[in-house]
C-alpha cells in the first residue's frame, strides 16, 4: 500500500491504496464520491470525466499515484453552495439528460470544451469533441444545446477563438 | 399555479438536481456493511460440456469467501430461468424451451454463460479467485449461423429441440393470402436481415443481495426495470425465498431499453449466495460481461412478399422470418418475434390479406429477448421496405403510394388480431413532407450531384402497439403475467402527497410527468408530490416500464386513483361545509358547495380527514388514500412519419445525415420536452441499427464485437439535430387518451434510413449496418455505374 493525497474538490483528501489503484476507484470506493461513473472497460464511453489540474481527463484510465499533489475536480464540486455551475444548469434548461448516467462526464468534458477554445465553438465541433463521451438516452440533441447555452452563460458573449 | 406545471407544460425535471450534482444513487453506488464481492466465471467456449470444477484452485487464493457452482445451486432446489410467454407451434405442439440454469448444469451454450462464482473480501480477491478456477470443458461444436441452424446436420443446442427450433409459429390467413397473390397484378419481393444489437444501457448491472438472518428474509438492490418481476419469478420459479421474506430495490437505473426487465443468473445468485456466506454479495458487471450477458435485440431473417393490383392498391403480405433466440429462450423472448412482430405487419396500411410464419431458432449465442421496440422496428422495417420498393417498382412516389393504401377510418381490424382505435396517417405524412420541403428535394439532389454527393431520401410511416396489455388479452395470447399498472395516492395531513405507482422510471422522467398530473388534479403545487417506486417493500405490486406504456398504463393507474381520492375527499368536505355530497364541485385545489360562495381548501379537507372529528362513523371513515388496478381495454397505436434526408459521399461511402423530420401522434402529450427527448434517443438508436451498431460472432461462437472499441455506438457527431413535430389523435382506450412514445424512434428510424440510402445509390441491395464500407460496396454496385463500366 502507498500513500496518496491530492486536493479534491478543493478540500484535501488522502489515503492508503494498491499502487495500481485508478483514480475513478478512489473517487468513489475511498472517498465515497459516487457520481464519477463507470460505464466501460476501454476508456470508451467518458462516464468517468473529471478535471485534473484543470484539464479533463478519463479517470479510468488514470492510476491515483499520478494524481499525488494534484488538484482533482469532480461533479460533486461543481456547484458553490446552492448556486449550479452554469453547465449544469443548462444540462437541466434543455433536458440534456435522461437517465443521469453519462450525465456528470459529460458535465465535465463540456466545460473542459468550453476552457479549451475560449467560448463557446460551432456545432460541429462541439458534436467532434463530445466524441468521448457516449449517451444511450438524448441522442445528443439537447446535450448539444446544453453545451452551447452553458457556454454562453460561462462566457457571455465570446465566440471561440479559432 | 397548475397553469405552469399541468398536462401540456414543458416543464424541467424534478430528478435532475441529483443527477447534474453527482448525487444519483445507482446500485453500483451502494455498499452494505460487511459486504462481500461477487466474480462470475464464464464459459469461453460457445458450446461445450462442463466437467470437474476444482473448487480449491481458487479458495487457494488469498481473501476468497467461497466459491459455488451449478450442484450448489441444484442442492438448494434453486431453478432455471424460465421464459414467461408460451407459444404454440402451427401444428399445435407446445414451444420447446428449457430453462436456463443461473450456473451451468452440466453444459454451456454461450460464450459468457456463467459457470461458477466466486466470492470474496474484495473485489480484487474475487476475481483473482476467479481467474484461479480450474474448469475441464469437453468442447462441443457450435451452431452459430442462423441461416444454417435448422439444417439436419447442425449440432444441437439442446437435445429436446430438434432442428434447434423452438417452435415453428404462424399468424394470418394462409389461404386468402395466397389468393390474394395468385390475382395479383405486381408482387415485390426482398429479404432482409435485421442485426443484432447490443443494448448497452450506459449503467452496466448490478445487483447487492442481502440476508438478515433475523428475519430470514432477503434484500436484493438491483439494476430493474420492474422490481415486482423479478421478486416475482425469483419467488414462484427459482425458489430463492418467498415474496414476503424478499425485497427488491431497484434505485436509479441508467438506461434499460429492455435489457433491465429481464431476471439474470448474476443478480439472481448474489441473493441466494448472501445467505450462504451470511454476508451482503455485491456484484458490478463489467463492459466486457455486459456485451456477453445482457440479453441481445433482433436478428432476423427474413422473406417477404407484397402483392399490388393494377392500381397499387395493396392486396396482401406474407413473410417468413426465422428468429434468433440464442442459446435460451429467454424470460420474453417468445413473445418478440410473435406477438408483438407480426401483429404489426399491417403497418398504417389497408392490407386485406396477411399470412406470417416464424421460427425461433436456438444457436450458440447470447440470449436474444426485448430491446426498445421489441418485434415493431423489426415489422416495421419489413414493411416499410416493402413498400418504399414497391413504389419504386411500380413507378409510384413513395409518399402517394403510402397515401393510396393508408387506413383512414377507425376503428380497423387488422388481418392480424389487432384493432387500431384512432389514428390520422395522412396528418402526419403531409405535416412530415411540408417540413422536409419535399417538393424542393430533386433540386437539392441534382445541387449534392454536382458536389460529387450522392443524395437519397427515405420515409417511414410506421405504426407501434404500446400501452402493454389488456391482461386478457396478452393471457390469451400465452402471456403468464397480467399487464394492468397499479397506484396508490396517499394524501398526508398537511395535504402533502405520495403517489406509489407500479411503473419504474430509468431515465422517462416519472418523477415530473407523473407528479404534473397529480398537482393538475388535485391542484397543489408539484413541490407538494412526491412519486415513489421502485421497491417492493413501498409499493405493493406492479410490472414496471418497458413497452412505452408507463404513460398509457401507468398514468391511467394513478388517474383512477386520484378519481378514488377526490370522490373521497368530497365527502369529507361535504360533512366540513354540511351540504350533500353531491352538491360539492372540486375546482383549482378549492371544494365548494355548488351555487354558494361556501368552499374549503384541500388542505383544510386533508387534515380533516385525518383528525376525523365529528366523522359519521358508519358513513365516513377517517383517512385519505386510495388505490386503483388499471387495466387497459386496448392496446394503443402510436403511429407518424419519420423522413431521413441524408448525402453520401461516394468516394468514401461516408454517410451525412442531413435532414431528419419526425412527426409523431402520441395522443395526448403530458410533458412536450420529455416527449421530445424520448424521440430523439429512440430516432438515435435506431440509426445506430442502420449505420453503425454490428454484433459480430466468428465461427466458433466468439462473440468479436465485445466492446465499445468493436461496437460502433452512436456518437455526437454521427447524429444530425432533428426537427420534430405532432400531431394529436386523443387515445379512446385509457382516460388520459396517451398513446406512448419510448420506442417510436427506434421503430422508425432503421427503415427510413435505408430507404433513404438505396434511394441514393440506386438499388435496394443494402444491408444494416450500412457503414461506410458497406455503402462504398453499394455504390460500386450501382446500375448506373455498372453501365458506366
Amino acid at each position: 500500500m502507498t500513500s496518496v493525497s491530492m486536493t479534491v474538490n478543493g478540500k484535501p483528501a488522502s489515503g492508503e491504496v494498491e499502487p495500481r489503484t485508478l483514480l475513478v476507484d478512489f473517487l468513489r470506493e475511498h472517498l465515497r464520491l459516487t457520481g464519477t461513473h463507470v460505464g466501460c472497460d476501454t476508456s470508451q464511453c467518458g462516464a468517468c470525466v473529471v478535471h485534473v489540474d484543470g484539464t479533463a481527463v478519463k479517470s479510468c484510465t488514470t492510476l491515483a499515484l499520478q494524481c499525488e499533489g494534484a488538484d482533482v475536480l469532480t461533479i460533486e464540486g461543481l456547484a458553490q453552495g446552492d448556486q449550479l455551475h452554469p453547465m449544469q444548469e443548462a444540462f437541466r434548461e434543455h433536458h440534456a439528460l435522461q437517465c443521469g448516467f453519462c450525465t456528470p462526464g459529460m458535465i465535465m468534458s463540456a466545460i473542459d470544451i468550453i476552457n479549451r477554445h475560449g467560448g463557446v465553438p460551432d456545432e460541429t465541433t462541439i458534436r467532434h469533441e463530445l466524441e468521448g463521451n457516449l449517451c444511450r438516452c438524448t441522442g445528443y440533441h439537447n446535450i448539444v444545446k446544453a453545451v452551447i447555452a452553458g457556454g454562453e452563460a460561462m462566457a457571455p458573449g465570446r465566440a471561440a477563438a479559432e | 399555479m397548475a397553469r405552469d406545471t399541468g398536462i401540456g407544460a414543458r416543464v424541467k425535471r424534478v430528478e435532475d438536481q441529483r443527477f447534474i450534482t453527482g448525487k444519483g444513487r445507482y446500485t453500483a453506488d451502494l455498499n452494505r456493511p460487511g459486504q462481500a464481492h461477487a466474480a462470475f466465471v464464464r464459459s469461453p467456449h460457445a458450446h461445450a460440456k462442463v466437467g470437474s470444477i476444482d473448487k480449491a484452485s481458487a479458495m487457494e487464493v488469498p481473501g476468497v469467501l467461497a466459491v459455488f457452482t451449478g450442484e450448489d445451486l441444484a442442492a438448494d432446489e434453486v431453478g432455471a430461468l424460465p421464459c414467461g410467454w408460451a407459444i404454440t407451434s402451427k401444428d399445435g405442439s407446445p414451444m420447446v424451451a428449457p430453462g436456463h440454469p443461473c450456473l451451468a448444469q452440466g453444459k454451456v451454450r454461450y460464450v459468457g454463460d456463467p459457470v461458477a462464482v466466486v466470492i470474496g473480501e474484495t473485489l480484487s480477491a474475487a476475481r483473482g479467485g476467479a481467474e484461479a478456477l480450474e474448469v475441464e470443458y469437453e468442447e462441443l461444436p457450435a451452431v452459430v449461423d442462423l441461416d444454417a441452424a435448422q439444417s439436419s446436420d447442425a449440432p444441437l443446442v439442446h437435445d429436446e429441440a430438434a432442428r434447434n427450433t423452438a417452435f415453428e409459429w404462424e399468424l394470418g390467413d394462409k389461404a386468402a393470402t395466397e389468393e390474394a397473390f395468385a390475382k395479383a397484378r405486381h408482387v415485390t419481393r426482398i429479404d432482409l436481415v435485421n442485426n443484432r444489437l447490443v443494448p448497452n444501457a450506459m449503467e452496466p448491472r448490478a445487483a447487492v443481495g442481502e440476508y438478515d438472518s433475523g428475519t430470514d428474509g432477503f434484500t436484493l438492490y438491483t439494476t430493474s426495470q420492474n422490481p415486482h418481476v423479478a421478486r416475482l419469478v425469483m419467488s414462484a420459479f427459482l425458489n430463492i425465498a418467498p415474496e414476503h421474506k424478499l425485497r427488491v430495490i431497484a434505485p436509479d437505473v441508467g438506461g434499460g431499453f429492455g435489457s433491465k426487465i429481464y431476471v439474470y443468473p448474476e443478480e439472481t445468485v448474489c441473493v441466494w449466495a448472501s445467505s450462504k456466506v451470511d454476508r451482503p454479495v455485491k456484484w458490478t458487471c463489467d463492459r466486457a460481461e455486459a456485451f456477453l450477458s445482457d440479453a441481445h435485440g433482433r436478428d432476423h431473417l427474413t422473406h417477404a412478399e407484397l402483392a399490388l393490383d393494377e392500381q397499387g392498391k395493396i392486396l396482401g403480405l406474407r413473410i417468413k422470418t426465422k428468429a434468433n433466440v440464442g442459446g435460451y429462450l429467454n424470460l420474453f423472448a417468445s413473445s418478440v418475434p410473435t406477438y408483438l412482430y407480426a401483429t404489426l405487419l399491417s403497418g398504417q396500411y389497408d392490407i386485406p390479406a396477411i399470412y406470417a410464419e416464424v421460427d425461433a431458432v436456438y444457436t450458440n449465442t447470447t440470449p436474444v429477448d426485448a430491446y426498445r421496440g421489441a418485434g415493431r422496428p423489426e415489422a416495421t422495417f419489413v414493411v416499410e421496405r416493402l413498400i418504399e420498393v414497391a413504389a419504386r417498382e411500380t413507378g409510384m412516389d413513395p409518399a402517394e403510394f403510402r397515401r393510396r393504401n393508408f387506413v383512414t377510418s377507425f376503428p380497423h381490424q387488422t388481418p392480424v388480431i389487432m384493432m387500431y382505435d384512432a389514428g390520422d396517417y395522412a396528418a402526419s405524412l403531409d405535416k412530415a413532407l411540408e417540413l422536409i420541403d419535399y417538393s424542393g428535394f430533386a433540386q437539392r439532389k441534382s445541387q449534392a450531384a454536382r458536389e460529387g454527393k450522392l443524395r437519397g431520401i427515405g420515409f417511414s410511416t410506421y405504426i407501434e402497439a404500446c400501452g402493454i396489455a389488456p391482461s386478457q388479452a396478452v393471457g390469451s395470447l400465452g402471456a403468464g403475467v397480467g399487464l394492468w399498472e397499479s397506484a396508490e395516492v396517499r394524501v398526508n395531513p398537511v395535504g402533502t402527497v405520495e403517489v406509489l405507482t407500479g411503473s419504474h422510471s430509468h431515465g422517462q422522467g416519472h418523477e415530473t410527468t407523473f407528479a404534473q398530473l397529480v398537482a393538475d388534479r388535485l391542484g397543489i403545487p408539484m413541490t407538494n408530490v412526491a412519486i415513489v417506486h421502485g421497491d417492493t417493500d413501498k409499493v405493493q405490486f406492479g410490472m414496471g416500464t418497458y413497452g412505452s406504456r408507463s404513460g398509457a398504463v401507468g398514468m391511467s393507474a394513478i388517474s383512477v386513483a386520484l378519481d378514488r381520492v377526490v370522490a373521497k375527499a368530497k365527502k369529507v368536505a361535504a360533512h366540513l361545509l354540511e351540504a350533500s355530497e353531491g352538491d360539492i364541485e372540486f375546482k383549482d385545489g378549492q371544494f365548494t358547495v355548488s351555487g354558494t360562495d361556501r368552499s374549503i381548501d384541500w388542505t383544510s379537507v386533508a387534515l380533516n380527514a385525518y383528525t376525523a372529528h365529528g366523522f359519521p362513523s358508519a358513513d365516513l371513515e377517517p383517512g385519505l388514500k386510495e388505490g386503483a388496478f388499471y387495466d387497459p381495454t386496448n392496446f394503443t397505436f402510436p403511429a407518424g412519419c419519420h423522413i431521413c434526408e441524408l448525402e453520401i459521399d461516394a468516394d468514401t461511402g461516408h454517410t451525412r445525415i442531413v435532414n431528419w423530420v419526425a412527426v409523431d401522434d402520441f395522443g395526448e402529450i403530458i410533458n412536450p420536452m420529455i416527449v421530445e427527448g424520448q424521440v430523439h434517443g429512440g430516432i438515435a438508436q435506431g440509426v445506430g441499427q442502420a449505420l453503425l451498431e454490428h454484433t459480430v460472432y466468428d465461427e466458433s461462437g466468439q462473440l468479436v464485437s465485445g466492446s465499445f472499441m468493436d461496437y460502433t455506438m452512436p456518437r455526437a457527431d454521427d447524429l444530425p439535430s432533428f426537427s420534430l413535430d405532432f400531431t394529436v389523435t386523443r387515445c379512446p382506450s385509457n382516460p388520459l387518451g396517451i398513446k406512448g412514445c419510448g420506442e417510436a424512434g427506434a421503430i422508425a428510424a432503421p427503415a427510413a434510413v435505408i430507404n433513404a440510402i438505396t434511394d441514393a445509390v440506386g438499388h435496394e441491395d443494402v444491408a444494416m449496418p450500412a457503414t461506410a464500407e458497406a455503402v462504398w460496396q453499394a455504390i460500386r454496385k450501382s446500375p448506373a455505374r455498372e453501365a458506366a463500366e
